[in-house]
């Protein structure tokens, strides 16, 4: 790994830790209202201000970023395991399951992937769960089609057919032998993905589909504060900031990853 | 080549079905029933069920869904459920402002996008080249919502150049177009870049240096016209999502497009309004890429007219 790569990694190492260890390092409850403290700008008692319902805004920048870093690296890793599941199928046994396949990846792909987040997810009640199944139902696609061209070389090569000359069935050829093939890939693709996944969950949380109040999600705290970029533009730059550098950590992170893996000429798709 | 354009034409038919028949599927599955949302939770029976036969819900899904795509083919798109004004009508009205922004983002990303790319490929590995890297990855992990909101702060709250919102001249578009050319503008510095390293390598650039070429010429003549190739699938692709509704950007500066009356119908459950831009919006999306692929095979002889490379 790169300087850069490790530079990344501590970072989102540094905002996991705050995030995850936030009631040990802030003592106010993220969603306890303080009518006698309104918009107060940053000062010592509340490092980063407080919002419009007097609550302290450090407190809930910390749990918002558990909340949006567990959903994108969970919707990251379901779209991770099923877009392998699905290429690998897709890739070995070609024919007319590849052809379905492989019409679903076009059509999810033929739309734009925010609006389709934004559609997915207007079917079920907003919440946590709701963002993991909009995102990854529009993520699996882009592993599906890398992990099926890996598949599709992997499946002529020669140890390949050693193994089935051999006498080793299908799911053993897959598991055994083209699986652990395919993995270094698929993570190097999830650590490139992740920091849009970060970016379309904050969207989402903006636009109100994400978890609810008062529960806190970088995205929604823009948005409820929002109106109050005037008076009081605290409440919204620190969840803005703590947006950019996750998903900046996790892009750099990723692009360190691709060069190191040098997959790029490999596959255009990356 | 026209073969080629045909078949993809041909293509958006069951692409179309496909679109249709999911965004029918997820609408259909919107939580919430929009008729208690239009006459609220008292109103008597009687003025439900009416309303329901006027939209239709009371009959099977499979005989809405062919009412729906029959009404689609003739254009007609139903009305929204809360102006009654025709969902087509609105989105013929609304389409030319999110045209506007569209264009307007993409008149800042696309130049400046190439410019930033070739000089940090020239200057590769050097001062200069990192700081153009490191804007550009930051450019792509900037939520557009905050970006918008920043730079409203700063120039319409602060230094009160611009209208903070609102649809109209060039002072209402600055903004908003440039939120929405910061994604664009990162993606194109980044291809750019991949791309005229790629093309740096190649026999014919030293060939051209050996000849004695000007370097200018070298660069603009040989390497951009090769290295833009990869770049006009980035423009097409960035371009169609623009076209289809910016949805964020739209909604912070009350930008009367498509993506803002989305968003309004999603909040409002208005079916009608968030199918009808669902639909136009992807539709906008296949067939400006599938311009782009034409283009592509206009500008890059090597792919050949059955859409192979080389």
């Amino acid at each position: 790994m790169g300087l850069n790569g490790k530079i990344a990694l501590a970072l989102i190492m540094t905002i996991l830790a705050l995030s995850l260890l936030a009631p040990y390092i802030v003592s106010y409850d993220p969603d306890a209202i303080d009518l006698d403290s309104l918009r107060h700008p940053p000062s010592e008692k509340h490092l980063l201000g407080t919002d419009n319902k007097g609550r302290d805004i450090l407190a809930r920048v910390l749990h918002g970023g558990k909340i949006t870093i567990s959903i994108a690296v969970l919707a990251a890793l379901i779209s991770m395991t099923t877009g392998l599941f699905i290429g690998l199928m897709s890739g070995y046994f070609g024919g007319k399951l590849d052809m379905f396949f492989m019409s679903a990846v076009d059509l999810i792909l033929a739309f734009p992937s925010l609006l389709l987040a934004i559609g997915v997810s207007v079917i079920f009640p907003p919440g946590i769960y709701t963002v993991m199944i909009a995102l990854s139902a529009v993520g699996w696609a882009p592993f599906a089609r890398l992990i099926r061209g890996q598949v599709i070389v992997l499946r002529e090569a020669s140890f390949v057919e050693a193994a089935r000359s051999i006498g080793c069935s299908n799911k053993r050829i897959l598991l055994v032998h083209i699986l652990p093939q395919c993995i270094p890939l698929a993570f190097v693709m999830t650590g490139l993905k992740l920091g849009g996944y970060i970016l379309t969950e904050a969207a989402l949380s903006f636009l109100g589909l994400g978890p609810q109040p008062p529960a806190a999600t970088w995205g929604s705290m823009i948005s409820a504060n929002r109106v109050f970029i005037s008076s009081a533009p605290w409440m919204v730059l620190s969840p803005g900031i703590l947006i950019a550098i996750t998903a900046l950590s996790f892009n750099i992170l990723g692009d360190d990853l691709r060069d190191k893996h040098a997959v790029q000429r490999h596959d255009k798709s990356l | 080549m026209k073969a080629y354009a045909l078949k993809k034409i041909a293509l958006l038919f069951p692409l179309l079905f496909g679109i249709t028949l999911i965004t029918f599927v997820l609408t259909k599955a919107l939580p919430g029933d929009p008729v208690y949302s239009m006459v609220g939770e008292r109103a008597s029976p009687q003025v439900i069920e009416k309303i329901r036969k006027q939209i239709g819900s009371d009959k099977g899904v499979i005989r809405q869904y062919v009412g729906y795509a029959s009404l689609l083919l003739t254009g007609e798109m139903g009305r929204s459920y809360y102006s009654n004004r025709k969902v087509m009508d609105e989105i013929i009205a609304k389409f030319p402002n999110t045209l506007k922004l569209a264009v307007g983002a993409m008149c800042i990303a696309v130049p400046l996008g190439i410019f930033l790319g070739m000089t940090s490929a020239i200057n590769r590995n050097r001062a200069l080249d990192r700081m153009i890297s490191v804007f550009s990855i930051t450019g792509l992990s900037i939520p557009v919502f905050w970006s918008g909101l920043v730079l409203m702060l700063i120039f319409s709250l602060r230094l009160k150049l611009l209208p903070p919102s609102g649809t109209g001249d060039i002072r209402y578009l600055l903004l908003p177009a440039v939120t929405l050319s910061l994604p664009a503008l990162a993606s194109v510095v980044r291809v750019t870049r991949v791309s005229v390293l790629e093309i740096i390598e190649m026999p014919f650039i030293r060939t051209a240096r050996a000849k004695g070429i000007k370097e200018r010429s070298v660069t603009t003549v040989h390497m951009l016209k090769n290295a833009l190739i990869p770049v006009i699938t980035v423009i097409g692709l960035e371009f169609g999502s623009y076209l289809s509704g910016a949805v964020l950007t739209e909604t912070i500066f009350g930008w009367d497009g498509i993506g803002r009356f989305m968003m309004e119908g999603i909040t409002k459950r208005d079916y009608p309004v968030i199918m009808g831009c669902i639909i136009v919006s992807t539709v906008v999306f296949v067939l400006v890429n599938l311009l782009v692929d034409v283009i592509y095979i206009c500008v890059d002889p090597r792919v050949r007219a059955d859409g192979t490379e080389r």
